[in-house]
Formats: structure tokens, sequence, C-alpha cells
């Protein structure tokens, strides 16, 4: 008798305490969602609209409810829109953002690679101080530069070129990857080098055969890093290159901003779209190796 | 310097800035023998080891290998093999791959590693763990494959840095033996460093025990035990460590005795074993736990130097092998290390008995052991 009361007594305070609970993460997941859409909310835009018809966009206005429905803008952006002048689209300049990002990008991973590689593992007299000016430029603006590398870019020849930009974001990105890669390879014992040299293995062979095959955690978060920050770059795009040159960022504005026809707000937003697929994709991939790589040191 | 040895050691130092680590070492060993480097930490053993390993640069003094001069040789070029305190395995590669890394780096043909890595496997028993990461290895099995990989090299000189200190109590026991066993086997030149005197005492075949960057002993395990050089050697090798008692020399019916000094001015004359080299006024008397006996007459029979005392008895601590007895003999407390049949009881005021034909006597000057006459 006493037991049963005992247990329906407990039976209704599991109750109450279950009712809490999830009062409790109802209300966390409100919260949560409410920012989540509020943060969305300019894209959800951005995306109704390059889906949306441009006379139906005029009449109702660029923040409504979408009332058409249309694949045109998407086309057009790529290939047919005019910006000064020219009727190609967005995509020559894609494809300056691809061959300005791969390659700047696949470089200097790997620069900083042999950076942090030798800074961390094959330390020298003065190494510590070198690497501290490297790192420097991780506080550097983007605009301190712009004067002796448009300097450089002139005497090279590379002004107003693609390449140009590919050769300058391989230098700017070195103090980041660098960093990265040098404060992961401190984790690395300093044994495993040891072993390597007693069996035999050269600075090569050691970075090749057993860092390396270590790096994968360190190497994603530094691509990722890498390629969205040199894709999304803005300012040497359009200080440094013009019209066909130009990377996907720069025609952007130039295409928004351009005053030959009335505002195509369906084209911009497939542009625009079309601009920010490439990292947001490198997002969705590899994402998680980004978040785990970046806390790596923390948790071990 | 001997033509025989595998190593030689002159006159290193090596100093890290301001501080010197290594204070003029000088050591050799011959061939297939094991030297034990022993020390408390910091005392420089694994630095010097790294210079025989050539990871670490030598500014003076001069390291050779089987009479060859090796200051400025590289480390893959001084045939020698290592074994790591964290065994620094390769972690990406399979415990065969980590074996035959080295011999792949010196291009070794492929039929040669395969014939090396049978013969390993066999001696170690790690056949069945070829295919694995070291990361799906226990600590002995990692351990075994850090050996192959030493073995495989078929080096002059073998060197281990504190390999067992990363396993667990009884594994250590194990592999201890194991390494032994294997050095029997293989017989090759060995140098050893650790920081526990027992697998000091245990494997080597010679002890160089270090302390502040010098070499304070070097001689047989059994010497070092009995006959420490100073007091520092005393109270590191063997635990509980050596009782350390100030006495004066005094001379008991014509024979030499220590004179310790009790509680509220009393003293007791415990005659020596044998006769001092030097007679200094003040020494320091060293005892071994395990010369501490209950006094009876029977044993006195069969110990004709054993000194009897009595000494309160103040904690009482079964190992279960044997008993450790902390007793108050003057101001000082001195550990005993008794049979459980017949240990002291706590309370108890005990008959004692010493044995001082293996006491020490130590200059209360410089810390040195005051030698023997011999007899």
């Amino acid at each position: 008798m006493a037991d049963a009361a005992f247990t329906a007594e407990f039976a209704q305070a599991q109750r109450v305490e279950a009712r809490r609970y999830a009062l409790g993460r109802l209300g966390v997941y409100a919260f949560l969602g409410f920012f989540a859409i509020l943060y969305l909310l300019p894209l959800l835009v951005v995306v109704a609209n390059s889906f949306r018809e441009m006379p139906e966009i005029t009449q109702n206005g660029l923040i409504a409810f979408p009332r058409s429905f249309s694949f045109k803008a998407w086309p057009n952006a790529w290939a047919h829109y005019c910006v000064q002048g020219t009727c190609e689209g967005v995509h020559r300049n894609f494809y300056n953002s691809l061959i300005m990002t791969v390659p700047a990008t696949l470089v200097s991973t790997m620069l900083g690679a042999i950076n942090g590689y030798v800074l961390s593992k094959w330390r020298f007299r003065g190494s510590e101080a070198l690497f501290v000016c490297m790192t420097l430029g991780v506080f550097m603006p983007g605009q301190v530069a712009l004067m002796p590398w448009a300097f450089i870019l002139g005497r090279l020849h590379l002004s107003n070129s693609v390449y140009g930009l590919m050769f300058v974001h391989c230098v700017q990105g070195l103090s980041f990857t660098t960093l990265f890669c040098r404060n992961y390879y401190l984790s690395i014992p300093d044994d495993l080098i040891k072993a390597a040299r007693i069996d035999g293995a050269g600075f090569w062979r050691i970075f090749f055969k057993i860092v390396l095959p270590l790096s994968p955690p360190i190497l994603i978060v530094t691509v990722i890093w890498q390629f969205t920050g040199i894709w999304n770059e803005y300012l040497f795009g359009v200080v440094f290159t013009g019209g066909t040159q130009q990377p996907i960022t720069a025609s952007l504005v130039s295409l928004a901003t351009t005053v030959m026809n009335a505002r195509a707000y369906d084209v911009t937003a497939a542009a625009v779209l079309i601009g920010a697929l490439p990292p947001l994709l490198i997002y969705l991939f590899g994402g998680k190796y980004f978040v785990r790589g970046l806390t790596q040191g923390a948790i071990k | 310097m001997s033509d025989k040895a595998t190593l030689t050691i002159r006159a290193v130092r090596k100093r890290f800035g301001p501080v010197e680590v290594l204070k003029g070492i000088n050591l050799e060993a011959g061939a297939g023998e094991f030297v034990a480097l022993v020390g408390p930490s910091g005392c420089g053993k694994s630095t010097l080891l790294a210079m025989i390993a050539g990871l670490e640069t030598i500014a003076e003094g001069e390291i050779r290998i089987d009479g060859r001069l090796v200051n400025a040789v590289p480390p893959k070029d001084r045939d020698i093999a290592m074994v790591f305190q964290s065994y620094a395995l390769y972690p990406t590669m399979t415990a065969r791959r980590n074996i035959t890394f080295g011999m792949e780096s010196r291009g070794v043909p492929k039929a040669e590693q395969d014939a090396a890595v049978k013969r390993v496997a066999g001696l170690l028993q790690i056949e069945p763990l070829l295919g694995r990461k070291p990361g799906q290895l226990s600590g002995g099995q990692r351990q075994r494959v850090a050996m192959g990989r030493a073995l495989v090299r078929d080096p002059k000189l073998f060197l281990f840095d504190e390999p067992l200190s990363n396993l667990d109590a009884k594994l250590r026991v194990d592999m201890r033996t194991e390494i032994k066993k294997l050095h029997q086997r293989v017989g090759k030149t060995t140098v050893y460093v650790t920081h526990d005197q027992i697998e000091a005492m245990t494997l080597a075949s010679r002890i160089a025990v270090m302390h502040q960057g010098a070499i304070q002993q070097f001689d047989e395990p059994a010497v070092v035990y009995a006959r420490p050089a100073n007091m520092f050697v005393a109270g590191f090798m063997g635990s509980p460590s050596m009782n350390f008692m100030p006495a004066t020399l005094v001379d008991v019916e014509g024979r030499p005795a220590a004179r310790v000094a009790l509680d509220g001015g009393g003293s007791v004359d415990l005659p020596l074993g044998f006769t001092p080299a030097r007679r200094p006024a003040k020494v320091i008397l060293g005892v071994r736990p395990e010369h501490l006996f209950r006094f009876d007459a029977e044993l006195k029979a069969r110990k004709p130097w054993l000194a009897s005392l009595t000494a309160p008895v103040e904690l009482v601590e079964p190992t279960g092998a044997e008993t450790m007895a902390i007793l108050k003999l003057g101001e000082r407390d001195i550990v005993g290390r008794f049979d459980p049949d017949g240990a002291p009881r706590l309370g108890e005021v005990l008959p004692l008995g010493i044995d001082m034909s293996h006491a020490c006597l130590f200059d209360c000057a410089d810390e040195t052991l005051i030698p023997r006459v011999a007899a």
C-alpha cells in the first residue's frame, strides 16, 4: 500500500519532470530556429528572386512572396547578360575565379605545409623569429599590400591578368597556411622524426612518408579556409583586373551597378548564387572536417 | 681506451645556453656489453644517449663507435638502432612497414626485407600483428614492434631510451625479462637509459649512475649496490634507500667502531666489520635496510659482525614478501627490511641487529665512500 503510494508519487514527479524538460527543449529550438530563419532570410529572398520573372518582381517588389516561376534568369546570368558592353554573362568570370582559386589554394596550402614542417621540426637559429614575422601577415590588412603588389605585378607583366591574381593569392595565403600547419605539426611527436632520421630518411622522405600522411585534418582545414578566402576576395580582384580578366566577385559588382538598362534583379540574384555556389559546396562536403580540424588541438 | 670497445665516449660536454648538462663524460662499452645509464630526471642521461645517436651535436669531446670517430656522422650512418620511450612508431604505417621503413630508406632489396621481417617477427613473436597499425596495438605490442624495428637493422649498437616507462607495472616486469632474454640471444652492445634503478640492476652488465651532468660511478651492478662511490649513488640505488647515520670513528677494544649518537645525549658503538682506509673526524654510516635483523644469539653465531642494540618500532609496512619497519635510532628514522616471520610489531622495542660487515662509511666532508683496507 505504502509502496503503491510511493510509486504513484514518483510517477507523478516523473511526469512533471518530463514536461518541464519538453518545454525547455521547445524553448531552445524556438530560440535557435528564430535566429536561423533571421540569418537565412536574405538568402531566401535571393533564391526566390532568381526563380521569379522580372515583370512580377517589378510589380510586387523585391521582397515579396513569389507568384511566378522561371529558370530564365540562370542561363541568362551564366552566358548572355550584358555587362559593360559584352553580352556573355558571368561564366567567363566564374572560370577566372576557378583558374585563380584552385591553383592558389593548392600552392599556398602545400607551401604552408612545408613551411610548417620546417618551422616545427627542423628549427634553426632564428626560426622562431621568422615564424613570428610570417604570422604578422595574418594581421595585415589587404589594402596595405595594394601598392606593393601593383608595383610587383607591373614588373612581372601580370597586371590585369587572372594569373597575376593567382600569384598574389599564393603569397598572401602563406601566413595563414604556415600558421595552421606549423601549429598542427607541433602535436606530432619529435621522436617520430628522430626515429625516421635514425632509419635513414632525409628531409623530404620524412615529410612525404611520415608528416604528410598525418596531415589530412589540417590540410582539409587549410584548403577550405584558403578556397573560400580566395574565392570571396574582392579588393585585389577589382583593383588589379578589369573586364574579362575579373574574378566573379568583382564582376558581380559591375553587374549590379551597371546602369545601361533597368536593374535585372532576377539575373543579379542568379549570378550571385552562381558566385556563391563553390564555397557553399566546399563547406557542405568539408564542413565536418573543418570543425573537427579547428578543434583538434583543443580536445585531442 | 681499449680497441675492443664498441662504444667509447671521451670528455664529452654539452651546454644548452648557460646550462651545462654534461660535464665531461667518459664511458666505454665493450662488445656485447649492456650498459645502463641511470639517474634522476635532468641528470643528462637522455642527452648523452641522443648524442650517441647523433640527434644532438657534440661540441666538445669525442664519441667513437667501433673505433670510428662519429662526432660528425649523421644518425643513419652510425650503424645504431634506437627504441624510444614513446615507441615512436609511424602511426600511418602497419607494423610491417614500420619495421621495413629503414630498409626501404636504405634501398635494401624487397626479398631481403621480407626475410629480415620474418626473422625479427619470429624472434619477438609478433607475426600476427604485422598487418596492424600502431593504433590497433596495445602498449606491450607497440613496444615489441618498436624493438623489432631496431632489431631488424642488425646494428653495432642498440640504444634504449626509457623503453618501459610507458607500460603498466606488471607488463614492465615482463618486458624487462624479455629485453634481458633478447640481449642474451642477440648479444649486441646496448646502452639503456632508465630512471628506474631496478631496471638498471636487473639488466645491465655495467651501470653508469649519473647526477647533475656527471657520472658518479661506473661499475658492475653488484659493486654499485654494495660499494656505492658516494652518498648520492648509495641513496639512489636500492629501495627503500640506504639508511644514513652521522657517526664518529672510535676504537673499542682495539677494533674500529662507529659511534652513533642517540636521543638524550647517549650513544651506541657499532663495531665495524672492516678497517677503514681513512679516519676523518666525522663520518656517515650507511646501512642498507636488508642488513637490519631481529637480534638473536643464533643469528649472532652465523653473523659475527652483528652489532646489537635496541630500537622502538614507529611504523610497520607489510608488502607480503617482506615487511618494512621504520625504527627510531637516535634522532633518526631508519628503515629495515624484515622477513614477515618475526617481523617487528608496532610499539615494540626491537632488539635490533645490524650486520656491520656490509656497512658503508662516507666522509662527512665530501660524501665519498671511505675505502676499506683489504683484509
